[in-house]
């Protein structure tokens, strides 16, 4: 039986976040009225003449800074001329021979606890196209064309990743750092952030690449995983059976989990690229690239390792705190009004809060719970005025508008038990009420301790010490 | 009233002789006269322009407005005019009311210049003797057999034949310049990114340029002031400070080198031709100035490289002319294929189809090299002749055309022959420097223009250069009989 | 440089221009004189010469990031051929 290893490389189209279009001062919000964001320009009016947009190129710029590559001093934007209802020119201006970002490379994490350093080759600037609407118009399709013209980062990886997780781990990887970076929103609903897969296998040992296909348009992470896996099967089956694979753009089905042939796209691609006469060389100069730099937030890598060390996280805490920049923040921000106890703050933030936000499909910022209100609940554990189950009563409480958790806790009357006799008085009761298990645990049952313990926490509605509890039962029950 | 120079029409309205309605009536009933004949325009704004001229006329009489407010031109139908038809001489856009206006259009309207139509071109400029225009030819006022040259054709025999004082052009291998010359017109096309290409519509952007059709020297001066400038909405577009180009027409011209380029007077050109340019020569001589022989070694390649690079661009540029947002659309298209194929098929003449494919053609897989970057690199070949030359002398000159006007139906079933009808303009587009044609006599009965090639932004010294000449001929004052 | 009849289809398919059958020889003779034509090319060597795309030596100017343009759909599609619910409609696409 063969080895066989996979080949992938990643082409990230990130939409960038600027207010208008890349050649054009349409603007770029999302969900507009057909073609009411199509200025002359857009549309490919006979005359008309393309601008670029300086936010674009910042934003490229700061990319290149952030996964260290070559900001090109000078780049070329070329034309890949095409026939299509939604590229209202006839071609996409795009960069090919000199892009603005090249050699780059950004570190993922492994499953094994591994990293592994995944190089990226190039990221060029380029326009989005319209958009075809294939519900029925009088049976034709519907062009809207709001969407041309909105400006890419293109990313395109090396072919250094093995599997379909690695691909994940990297895309994953772009995307909180495209978000840190204030370049593009994320959104793959909206496809603001896609790719395609360039899958090959070839026998283990093998140097020479096989023929690969190339996966267009997978708008989720579980898409891209699923979409590569199969590809991957899909050619060595191919391969094991004599057959070959052939050099194909391929579709993934999410309905069926199969990746199909899009052959109308395929014949005879000749884009007859060549730079575009309407554009000059774009120049950038070390003044451009140091206000860049001047831009650039804590990166994801670093901000990751100061939580290590700052707040003494364990990696996998430092990592999951820092998968966004506004998540971090809020950690922060908790952190300094809580004054301290990161660790408490971070179970917290990955916790309760992110189970509410997950729950409720909210972002960080929408949070009803602020990180200074959080800070207050956990003030409260810290001086044991709650235990850290009432903490939880509490917190949602406060998610569902109910106050800071002071508030709270004095309505609900939830203030922990502290007062020694207080307690004293109802583990009393309890072991009044429970002779039998009194008698079974002197005579050995130590196991029954836990059942006392369950029964002074239920008697105090869970308010009680349970450090006290513990403490003053241990004396009791020993008679 | 209709002969007479924008300049002599300016000195009229300034002075209250008549009003600009009264002119632009008096040259609209020429067009109705004329037009038939000489098929110069496509559309004619009559309401449009009257109303433009009444308006200037108040502007005139409340003190403000400028030298050109009232002055009646016709525009190229390249450049969009909102609310009017802008067609470029294409069936494809037969149907096309442009919904702008191109940044010199706006120019002229907010200069009070009125606009009297839309003139007869090429179809999409590609042309030398605007045969190929979907509106049919446009005849030569001087001689109706023979062809206004192109691709601004409609423009040049406008001109000429007194029913516009000036006009708008456009110059991407010779198509201000050598119908300049076969309609014994002054045309200027200036360096490369001098006058905005917003709403002009594109045949190869690298080499398209807008410039001005006159009478004199002195009238392209005043249009040039209007039309030249820096413009946001055009990356090409050079911003750089826009002379006043009338106050250095008179300037002396005795310390002028003029340099003679053995390549423009070798085989190819017609000796009639040939003589009126030595004539012309020996003015100048007359005149102070002195003359240098020269050579430019790679000309005799700018036609080939033209060749590939301008219908490279044009297979682009005429990519979004599809049946989908405006323009022809083929009737009953049976699947998107068929709509594409058939719109264009049906809606492009064959001239514009020849360049797409020839075009399509040089930057296709495996050929990009061979054609395009082979061009490319004699593009520099050329550039670097003519940065030479002007470190030795001011402004070159040369023929416009290596002949005069030919026969409408001549040579229009032979591509090539009629693309060495721009021999000696084309280097020019490539280099991207400024460039005129002058009147300078008659061979044959009709019209020599003189090329007068100048260093870039250089337009002020050309016109100034042309000027003295016409101060010292009567050439560019002729009208042809019968108009 | 000549262009056969199966080479003039090609190159009118990728420019998507319907030409019928009888035009294609009159296309091959006038497409392969005009190479012939750009054939002088290879009279000079070029090599080491770098390409000249744009005639000044001016770089790319950047505009600020604002939109500018207003919502004129409505003029827009005054002049297209087919528009229904403010989309272009053109023959069904099949993916
Ligand atoms: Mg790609
Ligand atoms: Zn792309």
């Amino acid at each position: 039986m063969m080895e066989w290893e996979s080949v992938i490389g990643l082409e990230i189209h990130a939409q960038l976040a600027t207010k208008s279009k890349i050649f054009s001062g349409a603007a770029t919000a999302y969900g507009a009225a057909p073609n009411t964001q199509a200025c002359a320009i857009d549309l490919g009016l006979p005359g008309v003449l393309p601008v670029l947009n300086t936010d674009a190129v910042r934003m490229a710029a700061m990319f290149g800074l952030a996964v260290e590559a070559t900001v090109a001093e000078r780049s070329v934007f070329a034309r890949k001329n095409y026939f299509y209802p939604d590229l209202p020119k006839g071609y996409q201006i795009s960069q090919y021979e000199l892009p603005v970002v090249h050699q780059g490379h950004l570190i993922i994490d492994l499953d094994d606890g591994t990293t592994k350093t995944i190089g990226i080759t190039r990221a060029h600037l380029e326009e989005d196209a319209g958009k075809s609407l294939h519900e029925d118009f009088s049976g034709m399709t519907g062009i809207d064309l709001n969407r041309a013209g909105t400006p890419l980062l293109e990313i395109v990886s090396e072919p250094d990743l093995r599997s379909a997780k690695e691909a994940v781990a990297y895309m994953k990887k772009i995307h909180t750092l495209v978000r840190y970076l204030g370049i593009c929103d994320g959104n793959m609903q909206e496809g603001s952030f896609r790719c395609d897969a360039n899958v090959s296998v070839r026998p283990k040992g093998q140097e020479r690449f096989g023929t690969r296909a190339e996966i267009k348009n997978l708008n989720s992470f579980r898409f891209v995983e699923r979409a590569i896996e199969y590809e991957i099967e899909r050619q060595i089956h191919l391969l094991e059976d004599g057959g070959t694979v052939v050099q194909e753009t391929r579709l993934y089905d999410p309905d069926q989990g199969e990746t199909r042939s899009m052959r109308s796209k395929e014949e005879a691609n000749d884009y007859r690229y060549f730079p575009d006469p309407d554009l000059l060389p774009l120049s950038i100069d070390t003044a451009f690239i140091e206000a860049a730099r001047q831009a650039l937030p804590e990166l994801p890598d670093a901000k990751r390792e100061r939580f290590m060390g700052e707040y003494q996280l364990s990696a996998y805490d430092a990592a999951l705190l820092t998968v966004s920049r506004d998540l971090a923040d809020y950690f922060e921000a908790t952190v300094a009004a809580l004054g301290g106890e990161a660790k408490l703050c971070a179970n917290w933030v990955m916790g309760d809060l992110s189970g509410f936000l997950n729950k409720e499909s909210k972002d960080i910022g929408d949070s009803p719970v602020d990180p200074s209100q959080l800070a207050g609940l956990l003030r409260r554990i810290q001086d044991q005025t709650i235990s850290g189950k009432i903490a939880k009563e509490v917190f949602e409480a406060m998610w569902q508008g109910a106050g800071d958790a002071d508030a709270v806790i004095d309505q609900r009357g939830l203030r922990q038990i502290t007062d020694s006799s207080a307690i004293e008085q109802i583990i009393d009761t309890v072991i009044e009420t429970n002779p039998n298990q009194l008698a079974q645990y002197r005579s050995g049952k130590d196991k029954l301790f836990g059942f006392f313990v369950g029964q002074v926490m239920k008697a105090s509605k869970g308010k009680a010490n349970p450090q006290q509890v513990n403490e003053l039962l241990l004396k009791k029950l020993a008679g | 009233m209709h002969d007479k120079t924008i300049a002599q029409l300016s000195a009229g309205l300034a002075a209250g002789k008549f009003s600009s309605a009264e002119l632009v009536r008096a040259l609209l009933e020429r067009i109705e006269r004329f037009n038939g004949t000489l098929n110069a325009f496509i559309t004619v704004t009559a309401d449009q322009a009257l109303a433009q001229a009444q308006a200037a006329d108040q502007r005139r009489a409340a003190g403000q407005g400028g030298p050109l407010t009232g002055i009646p031109i016709a525009h190229k139908d390249i450049f969009c005019t909102l609310g009017v038809k802008t067609s470029c001489g294409s069936r494809m856009l037969d149907n096309f009311i442009a919904p702008y206006n191109a940044t010199v259009v706006e120019k002229f309207d907010a200069a009070g210049v009125v606009m009297l139509g839309k003139t007869n071109l090429d179809e999409f400029a590609m042309g030398s003797s605007t045969e190929t225009s979907y509106y049919g030819p446009v005849r030569n006022p001087w001689d109706l057999d023979a062809v206004p040259g192109g691709s601004s054709g409609g423009s040049a025999a406008a001109v000429a034949a007194c029913l516009a004082p000036g006009a708008t052009g456009t110059d991407t291998g010779g198509s201000i310049r050598q119908p300049a010359a076969l309609c014994g017109i002054t045309g200027l096309k200036p360096t490369y990114g001098r006058v905005s290409r917003w709403g002009m519509i594109a045949y190869a952007s690298s080499l398209d340029q807008g410039g001005a059709m006159a009478r004199s020297a002195e009238d392209v001066a005043l249009l040039l002031q209007i039309m030249a400038g820096f413009d946001p909405r055009d990356s090409t577009s050079a911003e750089q400070p826009v002379p006043d180009y009338g106050a250095s027409l008179n300037d002396d011209i005795r310390d002028l080198t003029i340099g003679l380029p053995k390549e423009y007077f070798g085989e190819g050109l017609d000796a009639d031709v040939a003589r009126a340019i030595e004539d012309a020569i020996a003015e100048y001589r007359k005149l102070g100035a002195t003359v240098k022989d020269i050579s430019l070694p790679n000309a005799p390649l700018a036609i080939p490289a033209y060749y590939v690079i301008a219908p490279a661009e044009c297979s682009s540029n005429l990519a979004r002319f599809d049946g989908v947002r405006y323009g022809y659309r083929c009737a009953e298209p049976q699947d998107l294929l068929d709509l594409y194929t058939r719109s264009r098929g049906e809606g492009f003449g064959s001239e514009v189809k020849r360049r797409i494919m020839i075009g399509a053609y040089a930057l296709s897989a495996g050929y990009y090299d061979a054609y395009y970057l082979k061009a490319q690199q004699i593009r520099r070949l050329i550039s670097e002749d003519f940065r030479k030359a002007f470190t030795e002398v001011d402004v070159i000159m040369g023929p416009s055309s290596p002949t005069v006007a030919f026969n409408l139906g001549e040579k229009v079933d032979d591509p090539v022959t009629m693309y060495l009808s721009d021999i000696y303009t084309i280097a020019v587009n490539l280099a991207g420097l400024p460039g005129m044609s002058v009147p300078v006599g008659f061979a044959k009965g009709r019209p020599v223009g003189l090329q007068i090639i100048g260093d870039y932004f250089a337009e002020a010294r050309l016109l100034n250069v042309a000027h003295r000449y016409q101060q010292a001929s009567d050439w560019h004052t002729r009208v042809p009989a019968g108009f | 440089m000549s262009l056969g009849p199966e080479e003039v289809k090609k190159i009118a398919y990728l420019a998507r221009l319907a030409v019928s059958e009888d035009d294609v020889p009159a296309y091959a003779r006038n497409l392969s004189s005009i190479l012939d034509l750009v054939a002088q090319m290879n009279t000079v060597d070029t090599r080491g010469i770098e390409p000249l795309a744009h005639p000044l030596a001016m770089t790319q100017r950047l505009r600020s990031d604002e939109p500018t343009e207003p919502d004129q759909r409505t003029l827009f599609q005054g002049i297209a051929p087919q528009v229904e619910a403010g989309l272009y409609l053109v023959p069904k696409v099949i993916e």
